[in-house]
């Protein structure tokens, strides 16, 4: 294509034109004398980002972080965490007059008496949501995609602390209104504590201030959500974001990208518009579901009583695992020298979700304890080409999801007429087996997906176009990918490359062979594990060979009668070129 | 540094977790055991820049600055409406006027929302269609230090520690150790007092029924309906009922009409006090060991405190006397005692014991003869 680029616009050119410093230039001088602003900016104001829709998953949850620090500020001007009791006398007349604490009373004065007010609670929770499910779906796509692997880990465990932090944070933020349903959560909340050996009991009344409710729980549950954890958040979003500046974000393999480069739109201007402007997205999207959409209608619930509760009770979503666990959990409670031991409630509430935190915390250390895999990696991986990690995080989740499904048993048996026994007995069998069959499948699947990128790379993709034969067969046409798609899909490790066999590692600098005991021998079962069935990319003369094949094909046999296909496929310009081809 | 690395002395061990092992030659990481003649098809570079159509022709220049900047007037306007709307939609009685919400909540989450959302999308189109598209190829670096700089610091550290002689001298050391250690109890005894012990509040009896063994049920209290507080009579229960109930000590009012439990200890009281109460037939009834007197005409009275965490239960079925935790589905028999059917409750819903008074209306015998709710460590 040939562009008059004499014409190319004003958009493109970054031609410096010297001017006299203006009233700009002085602001910026007066600051770097102070604060050394040139050379801090001089290599970041145009740091490199790499583009893809994926990377925008962290970038939801930044945004909708902030969106719940500006409507949680202005939710704490009228918020008022007391547990003293008041009659209600404001604008909702279905609970005038009722007895209420003022944390009740106050949220009932935002919903209906602030204008503005309901829209900031609406918006405040749904932030929330936004903001834990795209942490959850940005950290699946970082495992998928390998960017956990070194030197990155730091940012996994991070990560993995931001999104528990933000739970809990979650958790206390819908405890604050003291309603009917978040009063249900926390009467639950003081049982799991209580189930605590040896010092349960003492938590419950050291947190409720004495028996439960207490008077206490709402205040330190509002110091819990509005300073303590908002400031753990920050500061972990700071160091998350300090380490994707330092380590330079990922990117996927393609022409010109490699693991030695960084390739995309500077900060200024590009990233930083679409970045900025992203922001204001999220931000809207909230204000509109704000707006729109109802989310916790405490007025509905009324206040919390401990003889009361609706039917159905349900935490928010991200609290439906555990309470999943908990459901499908026998009974099970020992006695021994007159204590009790509550397994029907500690185990899958207090060690179950420690547990899995701990592993998805490891997660990063234990592939590379398996593979060895010392080197640094910053080109992402397609989760095909990992076969049994993408496998072990799809058995993550379908644990999670048969968990989280387990959490709305009562809502599935009325829903499908089923008892809700024979729904618990299958979910016990199930959480178990449910995994182990999604991570046969996935391996599988993805072993597969790795041999037809080998399929396509060895005879070309599928066009559509289907040939006779002089002799009357039938064939379909095969084209070769065009050398960018070949080579991403090329530019990918050979497995031999990616773990050092056991034995071959730790000798150390000196030459002192690493002892070799149970531990390793362990490792190399796994390893073997890790990469067995794996499919390997063609070697050069493996693709040689079959496009040699290939043209042989399409030149002797078939000479005269063939169309290329090219003109059908759109793949490249046609122009000049006959149907039947003029070989 | 990665282009200096010296490939021999690496041959044998290409993983040995070196500086130069950190970052691997190609993309495709065959520094090891395959040589980079066998990577199927070279890189083929960065693929040439492509002219926008705003690039090139003025025309679509101007008319994607008028888009963008039509986009941010829009969001003016979305503004003004929305000061409208504050000023002139009204809350509080006109809450579920429009979607079940109130207009002014609609009507300012639409405007704030789209105002935000056009400056987002004018931003983001302006970067597309105006600002410089030309991608930019920067070099990576090693996370580690160079040994140079390692090295540099190790010295300083080093020097560091030598002149603070925290290695010659032990005994400085191990002291500020162990003093430091010691800080961390007044860090745990200060939260102390954050609230009383459970045997404390036991035994101080602050308020009526304190502690986890103890409700505000005595002997010879009354059992009332719950919300209008109004005794009941066994006769008043048909076979298949269940009736809400709770202590008369609930509804009792001092001389001036004040309740004598409120506010926060109302709430303590209940979360422990309420109970469910079930009439059957005498003879459905399994009656338990040293339960013998423990009913009345088939009026059995249970705790409604959930013994697995807590919940109020709620849903009874009159037919097989089950009733059900709405939380996590624990089931209970009632007409064996409450023991658990099914669900992850462990233990039967404690009884209370009935009797009727002079007036023939139903009466605690007593107290609950064993805690109520979840289970804890020390309640054996
Ligand atoms: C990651 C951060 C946060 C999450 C996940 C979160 C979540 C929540 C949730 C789910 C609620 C219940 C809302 C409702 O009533 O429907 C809530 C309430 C509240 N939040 Fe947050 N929040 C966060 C940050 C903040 C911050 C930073 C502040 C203040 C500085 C704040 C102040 C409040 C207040 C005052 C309430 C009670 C008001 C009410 O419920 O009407 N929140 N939060
Ligand atoms: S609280 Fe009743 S079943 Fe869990």
């Amino acid at each position: 294509m040939s562009i008059d680029t004499s014409k190319v616009a004003t958009s493109n050119s970054s031609a410096a034109v010297a001017k006299k410093p203006g009233r700009a230039g002085v602001v910026a001088n007066w600051a770097d004398e102070r604060l050394g602003l040139g050379t801090a900016m001089k290599k970041n104001l145009r740091k490199v980002f790499p583009d893809h829709w994926s990377f925008m998953l962290g970038e939801i949850a930044l945004w909708s972080f902030v969106v719940l620090l500006l409507s949680g500020v202005f939710l704490t001007l009228w918020f008022n965490p007391s547990m003293g009791e008041i009659h209600y006398e404001g604008s909702y007349d279905q609970l005038r007059g009722v007895a209420m604490s003022e944390s009740m009373a106050s949220t009932l004065d935002i919903s209906f008496d602030v204008r503005g007010g309901l829209l900031m609670r609406q918006m405040h929770h749904w932030a929330a949501m936004l903001f834990i499910a795209s942490m959850m779906i940005h950290l699946l796509r970082v495992f998928f995609t390998g960017a956990h692997r070194k030197p990155r880990e730091m940012n996994w465990v991070i990560g993995c602390l931001l999104l528990i932090l933000g739970t809990l944070e979650g958790f206390t933020g819908y405890s604050l209104p003291d309603d009917l349903l978040s009063g249900t959560g926390v009467r639950a909340a003081d049982g799991f504590m209580k189930s605590i050996p040896v010092v349960g009991t003492y938590l419950s009344f050291f947190l409720f201030g004495g028996e439960f409710p207490g008077d206490a729980i709402i205040p330190r549950l509002y110091m819990i959500h509005i300073l303590l954890i908002p400031g753990l958040l920050l500061a972990l979003i700071a160091a998350h974001m300090l380490l994707l500046v330092y380590h330079k974000h990922t990117q996927w393999p393609g022409p010109g990208r490699t693991e030695q480069n960084v390739v995309g739109f500077p900060m200024l201007p590009v990233y930083a518009a679409k970045a900025g402007g992203f922001f204001f997205i999220v931000f809207g999207v909230c204000a509109l579901m704000g707006g729109l959409l109802t989310i916790n209608p405490v007025w509905k619930y009324g206040p919390y009583d401990p003889t009361k509760v609706t039917a159905g009770s349900q935490p928010d979503w991200y609290m439906g695992w555990p309470d999943g666990a908990l459901r499908i959990m026998p009974g099970w409670e020992s006695e021994f020298w007159g204590t009790t031991w509550s397994w029907n409630v500690f185990l899958p509430i207090i060690v179950l979700p420690g547990l899995m935190f701990t592993i998805l915390l490891l997660l990063p250390f234990l592939e590379a304890w398996v593979t060895g895999d010392k080197r640094e990696h910053h080109l992402l991986q397609r989760p095909r080409n990992a076969p049994t990690r993408t496998a072990l995080m799809v058995a993550l989740m379908t644990f999670y999801g048969l968990m989280w499904a387990a959490g709305g048993n009562d809502i599935i048996a009325i829903k499908l007429h089923l008892s809700i026994n024979q729904i618990t007995y299958f979910m016990r069998a199930a959480v178990f087996i449910g995994p182990v069959i999604a991570f046969m499948i996935t391996r599988r699947w993805c072993i597969s997906l790795q041999r037809q990128d080998n399929e396509k790379l060895l005879h070309g993709y599928e066009t559509g176009v289907i040939m006779r034969s002089p002799e009357g067969g039938y064939s379909e046409r095969h084209l070769p990918l065009d050398t960018a798609k070949a080579y991403a899909v090329t530019a990918r490790d050979r497995d031999e490359a990616s773990y050092v066999p056991v034995g071959t590692d730790g000798v150390d600098p000196n030459g002192v062979p690493a002892p070799t005991g149970r531990g390793s021998k362990l490792r190399g079962r796994l390893q073997t594990l890790w990469f067995a069935d794996n499919i390997q990319k063609p070697t050069a003369a493996e693709l040689e060979e079959a496009h040699h094949h290939a043209e042989h094909e399409a030149h002797g046999e078939l000479e005269g009668v063939s169309a290329d296909g090219h003109q059908f496929d759109g793949h490249h310009a046609v122009e000049g070129e006959t149907l039947r081809g003029d070989h | 540094m990665t282009d200096a690395r010296d490939h021999e002395s690496h041959e044998n061990d290409p993983h040995e977790g070196g500086s130069s092992q950190n970052l691997p030659d190609s993309p495709a990481g065959s520094a090891g055991a395959v040589p980079e003649s066998a990577e199927p098809i070279p890189d083929p570079g960065l693929p040439a820049h492509v002219w926008r159509p705003t690039d090139v022709d003025e025309a679509q220049e101007k008319r994607a600055e008028r888009q963008v900047a039509g986009l941010f007037g829009l969001s003016a306007v979305c503004v003004v409406l929305f000061l409208v709307a504050y000023f002139t939609l009204d809350i509080g009685d006109n809450h579920d006027t429009v979607a079940g919400l109130g207009a002014s909540t609609v009507a300012l989450g639409t405007t704030f929302g789209l105002a935000l959302l056009l400056i987002g999308v004018g931003i983001i189109q302006w970067a597309r269609k105006l600002m410089g598209d030309h991608e930019i190829s920067e070099l990576r670096h090693p996370a580690r230090s160079s040994d140079e700089d390692r090295e540099a610091t190790l010295a300083a550290l080093n020097a560091g520690l030598e002149e603070s002689g925290i290695g010659r001298r032990p005994l400085v050391r191990n002291s500020l150790l162990g003093a430091v250690g010691l800080l961390g109890l007044p860090a745990i005894v200060l939260l102390r007092d954050l609230g009383p012990l459970p045997g404390d509040v036991q035994e101080d009896q602050e308020y009526p029924g304190a502690g986890l063994e103890r409700t505000v049920w005595t002997k010879g209290m009354r059992v009332v309906r719950d919300v209008v507080g109004t005794p009941i009579r066994a006769a008043d229960l048909e076979i298949g009922d269940l009736v809400n109930a709770v202590p008369e000590a609930f509804f009792e009012v001092d001389g001036e009409g004040e309740h004598l439990i409120e506010g926060i200890e109302l709430q303590i009281a209940k979360s422990k006090a309420a109970v469910i109460i079930v009439r059957m037939e005498p003879d459905e009834i399994i009656v338990g060991e040293g339960r013998d007197n423990w009913a009345v005409d088939g009026v059995l009275c249970y705790s409604k405190i959930c013994t697995h965490v807590g919940c109020p239960i709620s849903l009874y079925e009159r037919t097989t006397h089950h009733v059900l935790c709405p939380c996590h589905q624990s089931t209970f028999d009632l007409a064996d005692s409450a023991r658990v059917v099914f669900g992850p409750a462990a233990r039967a819903l404690p009884q209370l014991p009935l009797a009727v008074d002079d007036e023939g209306y139903l009466v605690a015998q007593s107290d609950f003869t064993e805690p109520v709710g979840p289970s804890y460590w020390e309640r054996g």
